[in-house]
């Protein structure tokens, strides 16, 4: 007879097959950064900005790029699992459902995060980018603004994933509950490239909203997996 | 003789399953008793596997009760029971050791050992390296069969299992599920090739329009006679050529 397993045993063996899958794959990366690429070129050849307003426009450019960049990525993270329903069989197993979303959550995260590392030196480039304020404080707002993003994406993305229309209802779900963390992440960023304003208090709204977000997710995940 | 051996292995009651305004099943009410082999058998959209996802919990009843392993919560036996199900199950970009490998990990079990060995029971190679997408419908049919024994389950559910396999192999894995069997495993297979079970099957279960409309030991000939014949028939029948 076996024994259940572990919250973190499956939690790592899943997110090393995600891994393993988009190696194969390169479903999402390749689409995101097609897409990203595609929105910092266009508003690039759109807008023709002094250093003063590059810095006041980028982060907003940038996170909005990233959210629809990201939102490719998160449904075809699910789409694998629909495939010949893979996903009855985790359903059917004694894993617990939490570790299939925290490997999703931070499957995702590594790759909206390498898309990010892709994504913003051509950011710098074409908008001739300099920080006034500390740049490890873009650090954090990344790490703290990237888990907002994915940690919602990817509940919502299985919320609407038997949908018949998920590539929209994703979306439709997804942009307005984001919008405080988008609100947050896009002022910090312009308050550190800009150095007018601390941006401690919107770091904080993006730590006090990963938190909550990552807490209801969790709670709320075992019976979006078994929705029939 | 203890209690847990007089319990039955699945005991349904009074289950219906609806799909809008269609009723997939009808008020169903039966008990299995363990270490048997059972088979479903029935017409397309009779029901049978709406049946098996409702018992193994992918479905729930729209009315009735459900007692898989003497638990009425299929989560706290899931470590107990193996299923099959239409599709393959498995990742079609790893190749059938990996997809084996994790999902024993589900179960808690990381023995690359035995994941290997489950392969070679379904006479298939652990070596191949060939992802499972590359594999032919056969393949990944025996393939889905290992995965859903590789954690030694005591309850087997196997919808359609010889679907695009060839004779010789279905031989193959009916002898397994007989060896099955006959170490403990209670089995149920939903199968339109009655034929393929009959040396094996200790009772079958004739679904109609989602009843139960008959249970019989064994396959008698009369209920292999209507599928032999329609295949008989479907064979004899001229075949229109439009060029």
């Amino acid at each position: 007879m076996t024994s259940a397993p572990g919250l973190w045993t499956i939690t790592r063996r899943s997110l090393i097959k995600d891994l393993r899958l988009e190696w194969r794959s390169k479903d999402a990366i390749n689409s995101m950064l097609f897409f990203a690429l595609l929105v910092v070129v266009i508003f690039s050849f759109g807008f023709d900005p002094t250093a003063e307003e590059s810095r006041r426009i980028a982060g907003g450019l940038l996170w909005v790029a990233i959210l629809f960049a990201t939102v490719v990525a998160l449904n075809q993270t699910w789409t694998r699992e629909l495939r010949n329903q893979v996903l009855d069989a985790y359903r059917l197993s004694p894993a617990p459902p939490q570790a299939l979303f925290l490997a999703k959550t931070v499957g995702n995260f590594i790759f909206v995060s390498i898309l990010e590392v892709l994504m913003v030196p051509l950011f710098v480039v074409f908008y001739n980018l300099r920080s006034v304020g500390p740049v490890w404080q873009l650090l954090v707002v990344a790490l703290l603004a990237t888990w907002a993003l994915v940690v919602n994406g990817t509940f919502f993305a299985a919320l609407s994933i038997r949908t018949r229309s998920r590539e929209i209802m994703l979306p439709l779900i997804l942009f307005p509950i984001s919008i405080p963390a988008l609100l947050a992440m896009v002022d910090a960023t312009t308050s550190i490239l800009t150095g007018d304003n601390s941006p401690v208090f919107w770091m904080r709204l993006l730590a006090v909203y990963d938190l909550v977000f990552t807490t209801v997710s969790l709670l709320l995940f075992e019976p979006v997996l078994n929705a029939e | 003789m203890g209690e847990a051996q007089d319990q039955p292995a699945v005991s349904v009651r009074d289950v219906v399953r609806h799909f809008g305004r269609f009723a997939a099943l009808r008020g169903i009410t039966a008990d299995f008793a363990p270490g048997q082999l059972y088979v479903l058998l029935g017409e397309n959209g009779a029901g049978k596997s709406t049946l098996l996802r409702v018992i193994v919990g992918l479905l729930a009843p729209s009315r009735g009760t459900v007692r898989v392993l003497g638990s009425a919560s299929i989560r706290q036996v899931a470590t107990r029971f193996g299923y099959m199900g239409h599709a393959p199950l498995l990742y079609d970009e790893m190749s059938a050791l990996e997809n084996l490998q994790y999902f024993a990990a589900l179960y808690g079990i990381n023995d690359r050992a035995r994941c290997e060995n489950a392969i070679r029971t379904v006479g298939l190679d652990p070596i191949l390296q060939r992802r499972v997408g590359q594999y032919s419908q056969g393949m990944r049919q025996r393939i889905s069969l290992a995965r859903a024994i590789v954690h030694g389950p005591e309850l087997l559910f196997l919808d359609e299992p010889f679907s695009n396999v060839d004779v010789r192999s279905a031989k193959q894995m009916t002898r397994l599920l007989a060896t099955m069997r006959d170490q403990g495993t209670t089995i149920f297979v939903v199968t339109h090739q009655a034929a393929l079970m009959e040396p094996v099957a200790d009772q079958c279960l004739v679904l109609d329009a989602g009843r139960l409309v008959a249970r019989e030991n064994g396959i008698p000939p009369r209920l292999l006679t209507p599928y032999l014949a329609e295949e008989r028939a479907a064979l004899q029948r001229p075949v229109e050529a439009k060029l």
